[in-house]
């Protein structure tokens, strides 16, 4: 159990800063996703914090200790490699008492962890075979149990689980978030994949080019987005986004200068009756996407493309609709890409005001 | 042959016509199955003797040389050649022995190839670790200079070597044939290729699990690249084992001259080239070669086809 901090953390790989002045607290017991498009600094911060990358500048804190000179062993931090980093010439159970062996633990204590350790995420009949006669999910595994061997205050894992396929995706990540709750440590989760990080993570850190973006509640984010970034970065489909020069038929008053105008796929509603208050836009339907429970339309407006999504409602078979997003579900950026809050919209030349 | 080219131009070009040409069609689908079928079998057989073929001029004089250990000398001198000896002689390999200190030769041998790839192994795997692994100032213009080493000849500086090694009385000693090769660029080379296709997470996950270099060195990397390492044992250990022309400048006496000089020896023995004893010395000194290549035969193909964990 611990808790990170980073104090006004650098990082540059030659003149390349990748990350200037970050500032982040990772609660103690959390499951933190770090989450972001590749290249945005996520693994680097990562890597600092277990020590294979040395910040250019800062400082870093497990538990109230400065680590920034502790070799990444000593930090009592285990890590998840994307593809597992397994010492091929060992066995699984060499694998997973290698790590023991280097702190001296005797073999008999070894031997009993190592047992413990394989039954919970079921390695038992493999313990005695090399990694390359295992399957992906099953590697994942040894990699898990690699790292939770060591009882570490810290879970590092960097997309662990980009390597497996669908099915088993899901089921690992399952799997993780019971982990997570069954050994209440903290865990630290890079991925690029925002389903994963909402599904995943209690706490999500959005970066992009080594500036967090914000870091909140998968709930928080997903309602309350802090910006521009946040907000396309988070849901699928993406929030759709209109130029506010764009758009026509809103009365907005207010002093800032607003950038774009946003809303969620899932708070359009398709042909909507004429009592709902909201912004409505017409457009041709181009593509249907039927997933069962819900779907999803692409729609081609005056105003560029956007997604519509609907739930438990049959399929739209007219080619123009009308697409109509309620005053109070429309999120507004300013120039610079910052969210602005408070923005009463109306429908123009109506007194009446709707919305918030 | 004109038929056969034939058969091939109608199976190619020949376009059925109509609906009558069905049947045909069939046929000639089938037929070009059996001319296909017919086309691997003799490029089977081709591959086959042309394989056969090779292993017959690599194994010939092998096989020649086992054949005249087994003669008698003037039947060593018959023309035409004879393969197989009528009654194969033992003796000659006793003869061989005994022509000189051939114990002492042999254990000579053994010592000075055998240290020689301790002392190798010794140099060569932190070398060539640090040369892959670690990022410091001059090490590519350090590894340049062992890449330059491996453009000088033997010949070239082994008189500068014998002064050295006369300067400081290691002449006619084990430790003066062998400290020569305390290290080889070619193998600092091979190992350092083999180093950098490990991938660094493996060194990151060994560091987490708080291993000290050498630690990573010995468990992880090593073991790794086994393969490579058996390899290059082995060419350094026929090298050295086989090596003429060094063991004959640095020494001046018996005391640790190495086979090849004893084998050698037994040519100038009574004026007459004894071609039956030489062969027979020839084998004793290829023999030990035989059961190391036999006993990493596998290593060997290893080390020449790349396998990773994906």
């Amino acid at each position: 159990m611990a808790k990170i901090e980073l104090k006004n953390i650098s990082k540059k790989f030659k003149d390349d800063t990748v990350i200037e002045d970050l500032n982040l607290t990772i609660k103690d017991g959390s499951f933190t996703v770090l989450v972001g498009p590749s290249g945005c600094g996520k693994s680097t911060t990562l890597r600092m914090v277990a020590g294979l990358e040395k910040q250019s500048g800062g400082e870093i804190w497990i538990d109230d200790k400065c680590v920034n000179d502790t070799p990444p062993g000593l930090r009592d931090v285990a890590m998840v490699f994307q593809n597992y980093a397994l010492y091929p010439t060992m066995t699984v159970r060499g694998n997973i008492e290698f790590g023991l062996k280097n702190r001296g633990v005797a073999r008999q204590e070894r031997d009993k962890l190592v047992k413990d350790i394989s039954e919970i995420v079921g390695l038992t009949p493999h313990l005695d075979k090399k990694p390359q006669n295992l399957s992906g999910g099953q590697r994942q595994r040894v990699a898990l149990a690699r790292a939770m061997v060591k009882k570490p205050k810290v879970f590092i894992l960097d997309e662990p689980l980009s390597n497996l396929d669908a099915k088993l995706r899901n089921q690992m990540r399952t799997e993780l978030i019971q982990l997570h709750k069954r050994l209440g440590t903290t865990f630290v989760y890079v991925t690029h994949d925002q389903v994963e990080a909402m599904s995943m993570g209690d706490e999500i850190v959005v970066m992009n080019k080594g500036v967090i973006q914000q870091a909140d509640s998968p709930m928080k984010l997903y309602h309350d987005p802090a910006n521009l970034f946040t907000a396309e970065f988070i849901g699928t489909p993406a929030m759709n986004m209109m130029k506010m020069g764009d758009v026509q038929g809103l009365d907005i008053q207010s002093a800032a200068g607003i950038g774009h105008v946003g809303f969620r796929p899932e708070q359009a509603l398709v042909n909507a009756s004429a009592d709902i208050e909201g912004y409505a836009i017409e457009g041709d339907i181009l593509t249907r996407e039927s997933l069962g429970a819900e779907n999803i339309y692409q729609i081609q407006a005056r105003t560029g493309v956007f997604f519509v999504k609907t739930f438990l409602a049959p399929l739209v078979a007219a080619d123009r609709v009308k697409v109509t997003i309620p005053y109070d579900q429309l999120y507004y950026f300013g120039l610079g890409g910052e969210r602005l809050r408070g923005i009463v919209a109306s429908p123009k030349r109506l007194v009446a005001a709707g919305g918030i | 042959m004109v038929k056969l080219l034939k058969a091939v131009n109608n199976t190619i070009g020949g376009t059925p016509i109509g609906a009558a040409a069905e049947d045909k069609r069939t046929s000639t689908r089938s037929k070009q199955a059996i001319l296909r079928k017919a086309l691997r079998a003799a490029l089977r057989v081709i591959n086959v003797v042309g394989l056969l073929a090779l292993v017959l001029i690599f194994a010939m004089p092998f096989i020649w040389m086992l054949s005249t250990s087994l003669k008698t000398l003037p039947e060593t001198m018959i023309f035409p050649p004879e393969w197989i000896p009528r009654n194969p002689v033992w003796q000659n390999y006793a003869d061989a022995w005994n022509t000189g200190p051939f114990l002492n030769y042999f254990v000579n041998s053994v010592v000075i190839a055998v240290g020689i790839l301790i002392l190798q192994m010794l140099t060569i795997i932190p070398a060539s670790y640090a040369f892959a692994r670690y990022k410091f100032k001059g090490s590519n213009f350090l590894f340049g200079i062992v890449m330059v080493t491996l453009m000088i000849p033997a010949q070239l500086i082994f008189l500068p070597v014998y002064l050295e090694l006369s300067a400081f009385k290691l002449l006619n000693t084990h430790l003066g044939l062998i400290l020569p090769f305390a290290s080889s660029a070619f193998g600092i080379f091979l190992l350092r290729q083999a180093f950098m296709q490990i991938s660094d997470e493996l060194l990151e996950a060994a560091r987490l699990d708080q291993a000290a270099e050498w630690k990573i060195i010995v468990k992880i990397m090593v073991p790794m690249v086994k393969p490579v390492l058996v390899t290059f044992a082995l060419f350094s250990f026929i090298a050295h084992w086989n090596d003429y022309f060094w063991p004959l400048v640095m020494t001046t006496n018996e005391t640790a001259r190495t086979l090849p000089l004893g084998i050698a020896k037994i040519r100038e023995v009574e004026g007459v080239a004894t071609w039956n004893v030489l062969m027979a010395g020839n084998l004793i000194l290829v023999a030990p070669i035989l059961v190391v290549f036999f006993l990493s035969q596998r290593q060997i193909i290893k080390a020449f086809v790349y396998n990773g964990v994906k």
